[in-house]
């Protein structure tokens, strides 16, 4: 869980004996980027917190028992909103598969959900302004839809 | 300016409101809220092991890697192997999207193009690692290697299709500094 700050620390280290000065600026330039960055991240805890409610009853009951297209279109759908970390998504998704649900679906859920982030709008936004979120986001839906219907067609659930 | 330094100062507020509710409703014992506290645990745990070290990473890179050497490998002057470096480079981004977003800023602002970053910021929450492995594992490693074999194409056309359009209008990326 911590790995990562070993290897920043590993890092600093190797930095701060190569070059002290270097080292100090660059540890104030990634504070400013960070401080400045904070609130955001905070704001989007909050959100997050709150769009984990949706249970995974829900999202059962949802994707499963449709037929595949409309199966699809709502995994797409609930895969763009919510946002879960992946120790909680793929478990859902076996689930889902177990109880029979095409993998056209769990495709399209897992992918949008990993793709598209309505939930971390406001800090995409931050870096790479309004414009580029957006484009990005339709982009990354786009490409969703076409994974998840190749998915059904390698799968043999859908027929060309 | 100032209007930033606001906003933050706005979310920091209601940031302690948030936190006030949940500790509320652990001693009240309301449930929707004691959910939410859950939740918001899992989300902050990941925060908190991932982004102060990251960083610390890229106020590092921000001093240490060249102008050139960014632009030799993700900008214009750089072919097709940009695409494979934003992959790889993504693919061994630790702590996903989160890291990524703020990464890709400085990559850009240090001479990467449109698609290079576009390329690695999609990149990085389609093919991590970690996050592969476990979904092979459950999933069966037929499903994941159509997902990320159908997948990575298309990112790298839809990067080059988004770079060239915000180039053509002569779109800016904020500065995140």
């Amino acid at each position: 869980m911590y790995t990562l700050y070993y290897i920043a620390g590993i890092a600093v280290l190797i930095s701060f004996f190569t070059d002290r000065e270097r080292t100090i600026k660059g540890l104030k330039i990634g504070w400013k980027k960070f401080s400045k960055i904070l609130g955001t991240y905070l704001k989007l805890l909050i959100i997050l917190s709150i769009i984990l409610l949706i249970s995974d009853q829900f999202i059962i009951n949802y994707l499963g028992g449709q037929a595949p297209f409309i199966g699809m279109i709502m995994g797409l759908i609930i895969g763009s909103i919510t946002m879960m970390p992946g120790f909680i998504a793929y478990p859902l998704a076996g689930i889902l598969v177990s109880r029979g649900v095409d993998y056209m679906v769990v495709a399209a859920f897992i992918t949008t959900l990993m793709l598209v982030g309505v939930a971390t709008y406001p800090v995409e936004k931050e870096y790479f302004g309004i414009k580029a979120t957006i484009w990005r986001n339709i982009a990354g839906f786009v490409i969703s839809a076409m994974i998840a219907v190749a998915t059904g067609v390698l799968y043999g659930e859908v027929l060309v | 300016m100032a209007k930033k330094k606001n906003s933050n100062k706005l979310n920091y507020i209601i940031f302690s409101i948030f936190i006030a509710f949940i500790v509320g409703s652990y001693f009240l014992n309301f449930d929707l809220g004691e959910r939410i506290g859950s939740n918001f645990m899992i989300f902050a745990r990941d925060m908190v092991s991932i982004l102060p070290p990251a960083f610390v990473l890229i106020g590092l890179f921000d001093v240490w890697v060249s102008r050139e050497s960014i632009e030799n490998n993700f900008g214009h002057t750089s072919g097709f192997k940009k695409y494979i470096y934003a992959i790889l480079l993504a693919a061994t981004t630790v702590g996903g999207t989160f890291v990524a977003f703020p990464v890709a800023n400085t990559l850009y602002h240090k001479g990467a193009n449109y698609s290079s970053i576009f390329t690695y910021v999609t990149a990085a929450s389609l093919v991590m690692i970690p996050m592969s492995i476990m979904e092979a594992s459950i999933l069966g490693v037929k499903f994941t290697a159509i997902r990320i074999g159908v997948s990575l194409p298309l990112v790298i056309i839809s990067s080059i299709i988004l770079g060239n359009f915000f180039s053509k209008i002569n779109y800016k990326i904020p500065k995140a500094e």
